[in-house]
This record gives C-alpha cells, sequence and structure tokens, in this order.
C-alpha cells in the first residue's frame, strides 16, 4: 500500500495522460486511507488538467474574438473548478483569486472567473479581458502545481463533500454565483458531482460502519441528480432565471436533504475541521 | 358580490347605531381604568437625558423600523417628531391617557389592541438618518462627521429593502404586541409625512425561559453578549456610548449612533457542522460560553497563550477578530429574528438583528467589522443583508420634544 501510495504521488500527473479513472478506482477499492486519498488526488489532478486546458482554450478563444465561444468555454471551465473547489478553498488565497464574487475580496484585488464573467456578459471594462484571462491562466496553472503535493486526509475529503453542497445551499441556488451570465446550474451539478466523487471513494466504509446511512446518502444522491436532471438539456442546464421559486425551493430542499447525511457521514469519519 | 353591494351593506352598518338613537357628532369617550397593581418597574422613563432603549437592559421582543419623509419642509419635519414624541410618552408611561375618544363617527384614537395592558417596558428611540442631511431640509450642514454612510464590507449582501432610511426607530418591550402598537401609532401619525420603508422584528429570550439569568443566546446555540459594555457603568457609558458636545455636533450631545445589520444565519448549514467547527468558529464552548481553553464564561480570553505558542482560539474565530485589541467598544443590544421561510430555498429565513450605539463609529463599529468581513471564520455561516446607520437624538423634558436640537 505504501509502494501504491508512492508511485501515485511522484506519477500521478503522468499516469492520468494513461488513463487513470480506472486506476483510482482500484485504489479506492483496497480501503487504506492512502488508496482513498490518493485516489481522489487523480481525480483533482484530472479536473485540474482539464481547468487549465479550458482555460488556455478560453484565452485562444478572446485572442481570436470569438466571444461566443468563450462564453462556451467560460462554462466548461467554471464546471472543472467547481468538482474540486474544496481542495482550492485548503490552499489560501487561491479560492478567493480564482473564484471570488463582486465584493467578496477588495475591488483593487477582484480578477478571476466572476471578473471575466462579468465582462463577457455586461461588456464592461472589455479592455481588460485580456488581462483578466491571463491572469486567471496563472492561477489555475499555480493551483494544479500545488495538487501533487497538498496534503488530503480522509476526514478533511468527507468535509469537502458536505462544504460542496453547502456552496450549493447558500449561492448558487440562489443565483448569487453567477450573478451576470446565469448559468449557477452548471456549478450546482459540478459541485454535485465533485461531492459525489469524494462519496463513492469512501462508500465502501461507510457501508461497513454504518450501512443505512450509506443507503441514505445514496437515495438522496440519486434524487438531487433527479431533480436536477429536470432542468437538463443534452450537456446544457437551464438559466437561473428561468427557474421560479418553486423550482430553486425543490432543489435547495433536496440539496439539503443530502447534505445532512452527508455530515454524518463526515463525523464517521472522524472529521472535525 | 358586487362591490358597489358590498359598500352598501358597509355604510349600513356604520350607521346602525345612530339609528338607535346616538346623535350624529358627539363625542364619546370610553377610558378604562388601569389595573392598580402596575408596577413602576413596568415602565421606563421616557423623558431624560438621554432616549431611552439605549442604557436600558434589553426587552424581550423589538421592532426596528426605518421612514422616508415624503415632505420637504423642516416645519413638516418638526411636526412629525413633536407628534411622536407625545405618542411615544404616552405609550411607554401606559398611562391614565389610554382613551378612545371622538366622535364613533371617526376612527378611534388609539387602535386599542393595548387596552388595559401594561407597557411591559416600552421604550421607543429616534433616530436621523445620513439621507435627512441631504438637503431636502435644509440640515447638510448639520450632518455629524460620525453619522457616515456605512462602508462596503466585504461579502455584504444588501437588500435596500431591508436598509438605510431617514428616521429610524427602535421599539421595544417585554410583548411584542406592545411593542406593535407602538409601531402602529408612529406609522399612523406619520400618514402624509413619512411612510415605512422596512421593519423588522425581534426577540431575546423571555426572563421566563432564562430564569438562570445567563447571557442571552442567539440562533446558533452560542452565548453572546459576554463581553459587552454594561449600560449601568455611567462613566463607561460616557466614554464608549453617549457623544458629546466636544465631539464636534452639539445637538448630538447626550445622543449615541446605532449602527444596524440584519444579518441572516445559514442555520441549516451551521446545524450540520460539528460541535468542534462550531466551538472554532466562535471561539467558545457552546454549553458554558467559556472561551476556549478556559472553563468559566467570565475568564479572559486566551488570545495568545497555548501550546507551543500557537493559540487556543483561532487566529479566525469570531470572538477573537471582534475583541480584537479590546481598544473598540460598542454596546450591543442584538435581538434574533424568524422570519418565516426564504421562498428561494425553503430554508428559515432567520438571523440575527445586529444592534450597537456608540459615540463614533467610524473608531468603534467599522474598524471592528472590518475585521469581521475580512477574516471571520463566521461567515461562512452568515450574510449581512440589511444595514442601517441613525444619530439617535438626545432625550428630553416634558415639554420638548426629540429631535429639537436639531430642529429647533
Amino acid at each position: 500500500m505504501r509502494m501504491v501510495c508512492k508511485i501515485s504521488l511522484a506519477t500521478s500527473a503522468a499516469l492520468i495522460a494513461l488513463g487513470l479513472s480506472a486506476f483510482a478506482e482500484k485504489v479506492g477499492s483496497m480501503k487504506s486511507d492512502a488508496g482513498i486519498t490518493e485516489a481522489y488526488r487523480a481525480y483533482a489532478i484530472h479536473e485540474c488538467n482539464a481547468l487549465v486546458i479550458s482555460t488556455r482554450a478560453l484565452a485562444r478563444a478572446l485572442t481570436a474574438g470569438n466571444l461566443d465561444q468563450a462564453k462556451r468555454l467560460y462554462l466548461s471551465t467554471r464546471m472543472a473548478y467547481e468538482r474540486i473547489e474544496p481542495i482550492a478553498e485548503a490552499l489560501g488565497s487561491l479560492d478567493p483569486d480564482i473564484d471570488g464574487r463582486d465584493g467578496d475580496v477588495p475591488a483593487a484585488q477582484w480578477r478571476g472567473f466572476h471578473r471575466i464573467e462579468r465582462i463577457l456578459w455586461t461588456g464592461k471594462e472589455s479592455e481588460t479581458l485580456q488581462t483578466y484571462t491571463t491572469r486567471l491562466l496563472d492561477d489555475v496553472t499555480l493551483l494544479r502545481a500545488k495538487l501533487d503535493n497538498v496534503e488530503i486526509t480522509i476526514p478533511a475529503l468527507a468535509l469537502g463533500a458536505v462544504d460542496l453542497l453547502n456552496e450549493v445551499a447558500t449561492s448558487k441556488i440562489t443565483g448569487e454565483e453567477e450573478r451576470y451570465s446565469h448559468t449557477d446550474l452548471y456549478d450546482f451539478a459540478a459541485n454535485v458531482e465533485g461531492a459525489r466523487k469524494i462519496f463513492d471513494l469512501l462508500e465502501p466504509r461507510v457501508k461497513a460502519k454504518d450501512p443505512a446511512l450509506a443507503a441514505a446518502t445514496e437515495a438522496n444522491f440519486q434524487k438531487v441528480s433527479q431533480a436536477l436532471d429536470r432542468y437538463k438539456k443534452g450537456s446544457d442546464y437551464a438559466l437561473y432565471m428561468s427557474l421560479s421559486t418553486a423550482d430553486t425551493k425543490t432543489l435547495a430542499q433536496a440539496v439539503d436533504a443530502l447534505a445532512d447525511p452527508l455530515s454524518k457521514v463526515a463525523a464517521l469519519m472522524g472529521a472535525a475541521k | 358580490m358586487k362591490a358597489g353591494a358590498l359598500a352598501g351593506r358597509r355604510l349600513a352598518a356604520l350607521l346602525a347605531p345612530f339609528v338607535a338613537g346616538v346623535a350624529v357628532g358627539a363625542v364619546v369617550t370610553f377610558v378604562l381604568p388601569r389595573p392598580s397593581s402596575a408596577g413602576s418597574e413596568g415602565t421606563v422613563p421616557f423623558y431624560g437625558e438621554h432616549q431611552a432603549g439605549i442604557a436600558t437592559p434589553s426587552q424581550s421582543f423589538a421592532f426596528v423600523a426605518a421612514f422616508d419623509l415624503t415632505t420637504n419642509s423642516r416645519n413638516d419635519l418638526r411636526e412629525l417628531m413633536k407628534r411622536w414624541t407625545l405618542i411615544a410618552a404616552r405609550l411607554t408611561a401606559g398611562t391614565d391617557e389610554q382613551s378612545v375618544s371622538g366622535s364613533p363617527l371617526s376612527p378611534p384614537s388609539d387602535t386599542g389592541e393595548t387596552f388595559g395592558y401594561e407597557p411591559c417596558r416600552l421604550t421607543v428611540t429616534f433616530g436621523a438618518g445620513p439621507s435627512l442631511f441631504d438637503g431636502r431640509f435644509g440640515l447638510s450642514s448639520l450632518r455629524p462627521a460620525a453619522l457616515v454612510d456605512l462602508p462596503p464590507f466585504l461579502g455584504d449582501r444588501l437588500r435596500p429593502e431591508l436598509s438605510n432610511g431617514d428616521l429610524g426607530v427602535q421599539i421595544c418591550a417585554d410583548d411584542t404586541q406592545v411593542a406593535f402598537h407602538a409601531l402602529r401609532e408612529l406609522v399612523r401619525a406619520a400618514r402624509g409625512l413619512a411612510v415605512l420603508r422596512w421593519s423588522q422584528q425581534g426577540f431575546r429570550p423571555t426572563p421566563e425561559a432564562n430564569a438562570g439569568h445567563q447571557t442571552a443566546r442567539n440562533l446558533q446555540g452560542f452565548k453572546d453578549g459576554t463581553l459587552n459594555v454594561d449600560s449601568s457603568d455611567a462613566s463607561l457609558m460616557n466614554t464608549v456610548v453617549w457623544a458629546d458636545g466636544s465631539d464636534g455636533t452639539l445637538w448630538m450631545k447626550g445622543g449615541s449612533y446605532l449602527v444596524f445589520r440584519r444579518i441572516r444565519m445559514h442555520i441549516e448549514v451551521w446545524d450540520r457542522s460539528s460541535l468542534h467547527d462550531q466551538e472554532n468558529t466562535i471561539g467558545r464552548h457552546k454549553e458554558t460560553g467559556a472561551p476556549l481553553g478556559s472553563s468559566r464564561e467570565s475568564d479572559t480570553l486566551p488570545l495568545f497563550v497555548g501550546q507551543q505558542g500557537s493559540p487556543v482560539i483561532p487566529e479566525d474565530a469570531h470572538v477573537r477578530l471582534a475583541h480584537g485589541d479590546g481598544s473598540e467598544q460598542i454596546l450591543r443590544r442584538p435581538y434574533s429574528f424568524a422570519n418565516g421561510i426564504d421562498p428561494r430555498t425553503g430554508e428559515l429565513d432567520a438571523g440575527l438583528l445586529f444592534i450597537c450605539f456608540q459615540r463614533d463609529p467610524r473608531e468603534q463599529f467599522i474598524p471592528i467589522q472590518e475585521r469581521l468581513a475580512k477574516s471571520d471564520a463566521l461567515n461562512e455561516y452568515i450574510a449581512h443583508v440589511g444595514s442601517a446607520i441613525f444619530a439617535c437624538f438626545p432625550g428630553t423634558r416634558k415639554g420638548g420634544y426629540i429631535g429639537e436640537t436639531l430642529l429647533n
């Protein structure tokens, strides 16, 4: 086991290129702490690589003046980030740099996705678009570099899953996250996918200790997915503005119903921030 | 039923008493005797050097409201403050003047929902918002320097319909209906001169519930107010709370600056976080209120001690940041709120109506809140959604009116 861990630490990036998901699943099923945390690292690296590549494509689309394509790329880039947000949050100022909203950080320091979002969807200060895109590319590249060595623990992972859902419940479902593009449901879906990945890795342990909790969590994950699927068409989600308060209420309550058992999973995994 | 038919019936009902022989135009007065058992502990004096409701120990319920003036006349503003003063004096005294008087054809002079009731320590506290000094009333030059527009704080989610206002009123009592009655009478008296901009309702544990007189707990379940300023300490109140003529605004001598923040708590998220996380977020133990690492609530915050020099109370804990170096003090008079559900999420719309008083917000509330907004671990669980600042006038004597030092 220790060997597996070392291998994955040293070569995770290369393994991803070779198709890591099968490997990660295998490690996860071994149920050692390192097996689980390294499988998650592999997942995070996979998503972060996609994030870097997609941000680069976004920069190219802007250079080419293709705003429609840039908007599409904004969505997929966001989703890669939102799946692994807890790990960025653990890395100091990276989350506010990458994902800070207007008013969350001092005005002079505001950059990242939402600054770009405002420019793309409102046209405001469009001359700064290139600057902020380059800056975002630097920030996500830095995030990627840090993933190789960031400490990941089982309790932190379990809490990270709950945090992802808390994010959904407090900002995505109120339309506060993507206030210019109204693409909050994309973030919502990505947050749930990120939480789901963590639960999948922990599930064998949860099942062994508390099968009823594992079943309740699983059932509520499915309910959230079903609730979300109603607003999905192909790979696209409905814009926040098209949702009624009854829609958002149903979604939020499904998320709350999932987050509560998931927080018990965190407790079961010895999590206490 | 047609509208006309309804109107006809209502008119008939109104006229019925006169058919029975009461002359139109007669003045009918009902005076309700006040129970003789009413003790002075149930009333808070309205008149005095300072307005009541600031140094007054917190009552159990509150309405905080803001009004916008619909007139540009300073005379009207003066008239409004005179009317309000008389109403507040009458209701807080809970006196023999509780009466219905006037023609049966007129609406009753008092709305009536507290006839025969005790005043329940009712206080009514009035203040002026920054917008009162915008030039409509020729008061621009009298705006106190300390009555600043609050700066935007990081993470603010302020909603205009819950914020600001020309005039602010804090109404507190040990009974919700008594407090509401005062609000209602003020709104009625303002008709044509000012309109309600917002009204928000709060509560604290009653003495019946909190028989042990613990520091009141807020909706996060933590004791809130352990290190509060002792409002019975007159010299401390002079230093921390009461404005002085030497502060630069003569008309505010004896007044105080109220800062209001409506703080929504994401209690669903809070309730699924571990006890350990909750206690580290606040910096105190949940059950006892003792600072982390201590056993008694009254123990001083061990801000910099700990094993290997690391702090027992985390760097981003709420109490540590609120306390700072201890140089900024405020008198806190908060109330919890529970306002049904958030229609967007179905979650409880609950939290804290944070109310504090001070001599100068620039030196007191603002630096504290800047620290909290930047780093407080609690920010993950809360959002500031409403905000207001009011210069609460000095008190007045019988025959005078609240606001006279500004408006005369």
